[in-house]
């Protein structure tokens, strides 16, 4: 058995140790918001908290996440409430929807670690989150919206 | 209730389809298990008690009202537009009803097709032309094919989804006429009410009994524009929500209980079978259940997905060889050599003397070319099925629900309208979810673990091997300049043939030509008067299908580059030039707003450069223009305009997000994307080998769109063809060098 605290609640899974996290909170724990991209850390959309910091829940084998606190977007409470997910909705950046979730989790951690980014800080931590779409206009512009929501508090 | 005629087990031919510029559904297989009520409405025969459905779109229970989204939403916002357009005529708000996706039904035939099928370019709408398009719907009404596809759910849905709520509302003030004793006239209706006029408010709900009594209103006209309350204004997508906080259910999310996880390992020459295999060392790894030989491949069902797939990644595989060439320069060579009479598709258009034209000026001439591409949505295929002795259940996104039907009912010896087809929210598609090899493969190994609901999920580089790739196309285009005018252009192209790829995957072969091989070809709306364009169709290549705005994502590069070139031999301004040669007065209004809008003033100063595209796809003629900066690292994209003509405009918010993806779609895979077969496999098997467009690359995309067409027009695909020429011709401003072939970044780096 291997232990770990998801969304503030602890989990107990029997699999293997090198068992990637993602698939561990999907089929394992029915926690489904991290999607499942590429398995190879190209697309992002499997992009999770661990720790406070985001993570590929793809390439974060099990064994490793035992004892630390895994934080998806199902954790966030009272979500649509946060600020970034907010802007997310104001700025109706989804379209199929399917990376917004990595989208969403990876900003919040960029805007943690950088309260007012600008562009190009934007796209140095954002490029990794792959969107077919093409809803990269409205990310950015969302990101922009959350910063200001964020310091307005 | 009364069962008409049962249609399920009749094969139509759709015969005026002969005439449709050369594209033919053929016969197509009908597949549905729904009896045909008197009114033709499926939902009829499911009603609970008391409970109405006055069309196949509306449902009320005393519980709930339900609106039916017929066309798959494959991340393009038409599992909110639609029964949006229901609601605007209802009196609903959102959060008044649920959303259902349509079963399959010839009730939710697609009416949009009759433009793009019919034998006339968009621009005509002559009586002939319209003619034309009237016995082509009445074909697909005949044809009852339900798909998604060709930028057409707007143009299907626009007056018959208004009708629809026009009708239940009307039906609703009926009912509650009929209660009260009050006049019709005096009743009106809000917010899911009907509102007498003493102030009493009727929910809608309260009247499903007494309306599911009366016949239903048909002649209830739908209101006029003017009059909306929600269309044609800012609105915010019913699944804007539930995607930003992750509630939102894709296909692969659904749990079923006591479900297996599945994963398959098929034949990298697509469409072989497998001749052997060794699953000596998975079948002791950890979480499998069983594995099973398929027909063109192996199975592992196991615990979870990720045993699932390390397991079928174990397993070694002896493969039958292609039947395509197993190396991409002979794909080339074959295309090279299909400018003949035998391979001949068809010469769609001639106007003039084309031999006189070409030597009666300055002849130029170029050699084109555009690779296979990946569809490669980021949700991968999937689907949950369960067989049982009776029949398959199935859970799966797809754009074509009778198709899902009969290849599932065929691949394990059921009848089409033993399958049930539950369709899901679509993690994207761009064409993928139109071809069926998940469905199949799923029905193979549902049907060897009887009862047990199984789910399967594709590797993401299972996926990409066995992408059905977008077509591979070379063109040889010529034309010639005199004086300042061009005064000839000889169009040509040689591709493998997507559209008729999938029809005939569907089981619906045709021998005529392929239609989507004239888009930007024949409808070119330039005045040459010396014109022809000719399409040649390769055989013997990988399968392809069709990828967003088809024909003409290869063509619309090869034509408005070879414009352009064109237009500079004959010492023009490529944005000018194309505004004087419109013949099309609207599209000439596109032209013209895409130039005010980039302020165009020619020629920018030294190390920018803009290029200009124009095409007209699906119906919609759409401009863009494309500002670049040489840097020392490359090309920087560094803004986008686009100008597009829909007719009119029904959800402002979510036409600007599809033009927006629409552009970095077009531009992402031209700049960087091919698939490339070597010993028989494609050699890109993940987003790393094939990146398309990221968030560093993306420029700013303005958008604006017209209202001058008289029809209502799609734009899902629309914006994508003008993206890659447009781009071509501004690196071309910028630095005199002209690309003549995709990824671009072959040729040139990009910042």
């Amino acid at each position: 058995m291997i232990e770990l605290t998801v969304n503030g609640i602890k989990r107990q899974v029997d699999v293997v140790p090198e068992m990637p996290l993602l698939w561990v909170l999907r089929d394992e724990l029915g926690i489904t918001s991290p999607k499942y991209g590429c398995g190879v850390a190209q697309c992002g959309a499997c992009t999770v908290h661990v720790g406070g910091k985001a993570v590929r829940s793809c390439q974060s084998h099990i064994g490793e996440v035992a004892g630390k606190s895994v934080v998806t977007i199902e954790g966030l409470g009272n979500k649509d409430q946060h600020p970034v997910v907010q802007a997310w909705i104001e700025h109706q950046v989804p379209q199929c929807g399917y990376c917004q979730t990595g989208q969403i989790m990876q900003a919040i951690s960029l805007l943690e670690l950088i309260p007012k980014p600008t562009d190009e800080e934007i796209n140095q931590v954002m490029s990794g989150n792959l969107c077919r779409c093409g809803t990269y206009p409205r990310i950015r512009a969302a990101i922009h919206a959350a910063a200001t929501k964020m310091a307005g508090k | 209730m009364r069962h008409v005629q049962n249609l399920s087990r009749r094969a139509f031919i759709v015969g005026s389809a002969a005439i449709a510029g050369g594209i033919a559904f053929g016969s197509y297989a009908r597949a549905e298990h729904v009896d045909l009520t008197a009114n033709g409405n499926p939902l009829t025969a499911r009603l609970g008690p008391n409970s109405v459905s006055f069309n196949p779109w509306v449902e009320i229970s005393p519980e709930k009202i339900t609106l039916i989204a017929q066309h798959a939403d494959i991340g393009q916002g038409v599992g909110s537009v639609q029964p949006i357009m229901i609601a605007e005529e209802m009196d609903l708000d959102p959060g008044q009803f649920e959303i259902r996706f349509a079963a399959p039904h010839p009730a939710y035939f697609n009416t949009g097709f009759a433009d793009e099928l019919a034998p006339f370019v968009a621009a005509d709408q002559s009586a002939a032309a319209e003619e034309a398009r009237a016995a082509m719907l009445e074909a697909l009404r005949k044809s009852g094919l339900q798909m998604t596809g060709g930028s057409s759910t707007i143009p299907d849905s626009y007056e018959k989804l208004r009708v629809a709520g026009a009708v239940a509302r009307e039906t609703l003030k009926a009912a509650a006429a009929k209660r009260s004793g009050v006049a019709v006239a005096d009743i009106r209706t809000q917010s899911g009410q009907v509102i007498l006029p003493d102030g009493t408010k009727i929910p809608y709900v309260e009247l499903a009994a007494e309306a599911a009594k009366i016949p239903p209103v048909l002649d209830a006209k739908p209101r006029d524009p003017s009059k909306w309350r929600l269309l044609g204004k800012p609105m915010e997508r019913l699944d804007v929500r539930p995607k930003a906080t992750g509630e939102l259910k894709f296909g692969i999310d659904l749990k079923i209980d006591g479900m297996l996880f599945a994963a398959v390992k098929l034949n990298p020459n697509k469409g072989q079978p497998m001749k052997s295999y060794d699953a000596s060392k998975a079948r002791s790894m950890p979480g499998v259940k069983k594995i099973l030989e398929i027909k063109n491949g192996v199975a592992v069902v196991a615990t979870n997905s990720w045993y699932a797939m390390r397991a079928v990644e174990a397993i070694d595989c002896k493969w039958a060889p292609s039947t395509y060439p197993t190396e991409q320069a002979d794909h080339w060579k074959i295309l090279e050599a299909s400018f003949k009479p035998k391979f001949l598709g068809k010469e769609w258009k001639k106007t003039g003397d084309i031999d006189a034209g070409l030597k009666g000026g300055t002849q130029i001439k170029a050699e084109y070319r555009a690779p296979y591409v990946a569809h490669q949505p980021l949700e991968p295929l999937n689907g949950i099925g369960i067989v049982s002795d009776t029949g398959m259940e199935i859970w799966v996104s797809h754009q074509s629900p009778q198709a899902v039907q009969s290849i599932a009912a065929a691949a394990i010896g059921l009848k089409p309208e033993q399958v049930t087809f539950h369709n899901q929210w679509a993690g994207g598609s761009f064409g993928h979810r139109l071809e069926f090899e998940n469905v199949r493969v799923l029905a193979e190994i549902a049907n060897q673990m009887r009862g047990t609901p199984i789910k399967l999920i594709f590797s993401r580089e299972e996926d990409f091997i066995q992408d059905i790739p977008r077509q591979i196309a070379l063109a040889r285009h010529r034309g010639s300049v005199k004086k300042g005018k061009i005064i000839a252009a000889d169009l040509q192209l040689a591709s493998t043939a997507p559209f008729k790829g999938l029809l005939e995957r569907m089981g619906s072969p045709t021998k005529d030509p392929d239609g989507q091989l004239a888009a930007c070809l024949w409808n070119v709306c330039y005045d040459i008067p010396n014109f022809r364009a000719t399409s040649y169709e390769a055989q013997g290549l990988s399968p392809c299908t069709t990828w967003r705005s088809v024909g003409a994502s290869t063509a619309g590069f090869f034509t408005e580059s070879f414009i352009d070139e064109l237009i500079h031999a004959a010492g023009l301004d490529p944005l000018k030039a194309r505004i004087e040669m419109c013949a099309v007065p609207t599209y000439r209004k596109v032209l013209e707003t895409v130039a005010e809008m980039s302020d165009w003033k020619g020629p920018l100063g030294k190390g920018k450069g803009r290029g200009v595209a124009f095409v007209e796809s699906f119906g919609t003629p759409t401009a863009e223009v494309v500002e670049v900066t040489v840097t020392d690292r490359g090309i920087r994209i560094d803004k986008v305009w686009v100008a597009v003509d829909v007719g009119k405009v029904v959800d402002p918010i979510n036409f600007q997000s599809q033009v927006q993806g629409g552009v970095v779609w077009g531009l992402g895979h031209a700049i960087n994307c091919e698939l490339t077969y070597a010993k028989g496999a494609v050699q890109q098997t993940n987003y790393n080998h094939h990146e398309a467009m990221r968030l560093y690359q993306c420029p700013e995309i303005e958008v604006r769109g017209l209202e001058n067409d008289p029809k209502v027009r799609g734009v899902g695909e629309p914006p994508v063809p003008p993206a890659a020429p447009a781009l071509a011709n501004a690196i071309f401003a910028a630095t005199g060098k002209r690309i003549r072939e995709m990824p671009f970044n072959k040729f040139i780096d990009f910042v």
